[in-house]
């Protein structure tokens, strides 16, 4: 269990960011939603985690950046049950916990939307919502003979999508294959906001999508925050980033290459930091 | 404008279409324009198709059935339905549980070695060994069951094709009836008289039906209910529509896969209690293409072999459809080869309708 945090390697700027400095000050994992403290991850020879830190705080997005290969998806990974790290810690809400799987994250009040989106095509937009936490009918109906209770989880799809904004899809019989990539992100999404507790993951959510619908995908971003729930987005878009994102974690080489804000720096910054081509250094 | 481009049949969007390169400044009204469009009549029939995808089997047998009666009056007879039916039962309860398989995306090659062991155990345990007939016929089941669960277990456990494992199996299971019952038969007289119970005829206005064509009646029933109204139905259409989805919505996917093939030869089992009523006897040599007819009924019933798609109705349907066949057809004198030969172009028409109503668009 390392807990020398391998960012004190790192020289940082002091300008203005959050939970910061120089030294850097990390957060006591009791103020945050999720802390990660020297999560390291190998893959044979190949470091894919090299004692990572992160904070999560309360009602924010934090933005997770960096190139392809730089451990992003790993770091969220290791976080949310999907790897296992070598070593580290991960609190969520100031308690250590140990994820083994992706499904002990989610009953913890952790949701994720995949850049797959994990939706059944031919299912409709009501059982994808709730797939893998289906409501019974009340009754000997529900508790004898196993009977879903479909209208009910239709009204409540219907609920949580209006509750985000989403007005496009009206109908939640609808095939999700009958979507478009947007509408279909918009039900991943309403589907996580839906059932998390703790904190949302958006794994590249506008990748696939056109200027417009990422512009939904962004406002629903707002929604969820304005919610209350914290947001963790992983994106390479940087004008995304800069628009929605209250802080930003720069994932370099394994490791965190430091974590700024849309008013400290700019996005060619940002990403100058990200490729290696300038560091965070002090003053 | 990718919506526009895949959907040139429509006049709409065409029209639309050029309105965005005529006006560009105006994109948002031909959006809503194309949001509006008349689907053309090919595509509602494509939409129809997807939500009900038994519909089209059903409009085959009900052509065929009218036409069958044209060629040949005797076909709508009483006792031609009768006999229609009694040959539909076993298939029919047979690809109840290759349909459970195949909306996993997976197939079943052992299906019939399956229900012919279970068969020979259940005839021969109560002939040759003493065993008391419903024990024997639980026996009989418990080792179709547990087929299944072998299935499921190599599927899962060692990540090997559904289409190699059965394949593997088929060959087991046949040995094993062969090596067991020594490639005998076990006559009607020797058996007691449960193992015949599905075979037992009783008239129902003009129809004569067995006990067998309504318990398989009221399995596919109860398959369609648990199919469509519990969790464990929606869970198996989530892992045969997209595997790596549902394990990410936190479905136990190797759960669910091992379910669906113990419950497929739980089924398997108690078709060989229905076999045994149909045949009179327990031969090893009994439904030798069981595989392929009850493939035959599943594609053909609209069951989509990429998983995810389709169901029971449609399977007995299916089943329905290719017996029609072979008994229309031979009612109308038509050479046998041609039965076969129509048997093919619905398979592949049905495969081919599959095909086109995935593609459907909002």
């Amino acid at each position: 269990m390392s807990t020398t945090p391998s960012s004190s390697e790192l020289t940082e700027e002091e300008k203005g960011t959050v939970g910061l400095g120089n030294p850097p000050v990390l957060a006591n994992p009791s103020e945050t939603v999720l802390s990660a403290r020297g999560l390291i991850k190998t893959f044979g020879k190949v470091v894919g985690l090299d004692g990572v830190d992160l904070d999560l705080f309360p009602g924010e997005v934090l933005a997770v950046i960096g190139d392809n290969g730089a451990g992003k998806s790993t770091l969220i990974k290791a976080m949310t049950g999907a790897l296992i790290p070598d070593s580290g810690q991960v609190f969520l809400d100031g308690n250590e916990v140990h994820f083994k799987t992706p499904q002990d994250a989610r009953s913890s009040g952790i949701e994720t939307v995949y850049q797959t989106l994990a939706v059944a095509p031919a299912l409709d937009i009501a059982a994808n919502m709730f797939l893998g936490r289906e409501q019974r009918r009340s009754g000997p109906l529900g508790s004898v003979l196993r009977m879903l209770d479909k209208k009910g989880m239709k009204e409540a799809a219907g609920k949580s999508m209006a509750n985000l904004g989403i007005a496009t899809v009206q109908n939640m019989g609808q095939a999700v294959e009958t979507l478009s990539g947007g509408q279909r992100q918009a039900v991943a999404v309403a589907r996580a906001a839906t059932f998390a507790t703790k904190f949302v993951v958006l794994d590249e959510p506008t990748a696939a999508l056109g200027v417009k619908e990422t512009g939904q995908v962004l406002n629903l971003i707002q929604q969820i925050k304005e919610k209350g729930l914290p947001v963790i987005l992983i994106s390479h878009n940087m004008p995304n980033v800069f628009e929605v994102s209250d802080r930003i974690h720069i994932a370099r080489l394994g490791g965190c290459a430091g974590v700024i804000t849309p008013k400290s720096h700019t996005p060619t910054e940002a990403v100058a930091i990200m490729t290696g081509a300038t560091t965070l250094a002090k003053g | 404008m990718v919506a526009f481009s895949r959907n040139r049949s429509n006049s709409y969007g065409k029209e639309a279409h050029v309105t965005t390169s005529v006006e560009p400044q105006a994109p948002a009204s031909a959006a809503e324009q194309f949001a509006l469009r008349q689907q053309s009549p090919l595509q509602r029939i494509q939409h129809l198709l997807h939500a009900h995808p038994s519909l089209s089997p059903l409009m085959v047998l009900i052509v065929a059935c009218i036409a069958f009666t044209i060629i040949n009056p005797r076909f709508a007879q009483p006792a031609t339905i009768s006999i229609i039916l009694q040959q539909t039962a076993v298939v029919a309860a047979l690809a109840i549980g290759q349909t459970l398989i195949i909306l996993t995306a997976g197939i079943d090659l052992a299906v019939g070695a399956t229900a012919i062991l279970a068969m020979l155990v259940m005839a021969n345990l109560a002939a040759n060994n003493g065993v008391p007939g419903g024990l024997a016929l639980l026996i009989g089941i418990a080792v179709g069951t547990a087929c299944g669960f072998l299935n499921g277990l190599l599927v899962t456990r060692l990540n090997l094709p559904p289409f190699i494992v059965t394949l593997g199996t088929l060959s087991i299971y046949t040995a094993i009836g062969l090596l067991y019952s020594g490639g005998a038969s076990v006559g009607k007289n020797k058996m007691p008289s449960i193992l015949n119970l599905m075979g037992t005829r009783f008239p129902i206005g003009p129809f004569r039906l067995t006990i067998g064509v309504v318990v398989v009646a009221l399995l596919a029933a109860v398959v369609a209910f648990v199919l469509s109204q519990t969790s464990w139905g929606r869970h198996l259409y989530a892992v045969g529509d997209d595997i790596e989805a549902a394990r990410l919505v936190g479905i136990q996917v190797d759960r669910v896969l091992l379910s669906v093939y113990t419950v497929a030869g739980l089924i398997y089992g108690f078709s060989a209690w229905v076999l045994i009523g149909r045949a009179g006897t327990a031969s090893p040599n009994a439904i030798v293409g069981a595989n392929l007819e009850t493939i035959t009924a599943v594609v053909i019933g609209g069951t989509s072999l990429f998983g995810g798609r389709g169901g029971i109705p449609g399977t007995i349907l299916g089943a329905l459809i290719v017996y029609a066949f072979n008994i229309g057809l031979a009612l109308a004198g038509v050479d046998d080869q041609l039965r076969v030969l129509a048997i093919g172009v619905l398979i592949i028409v049905a495969v081919s309708i599959d095909q086109w109503i995935r593609k459907v668009k909002a």
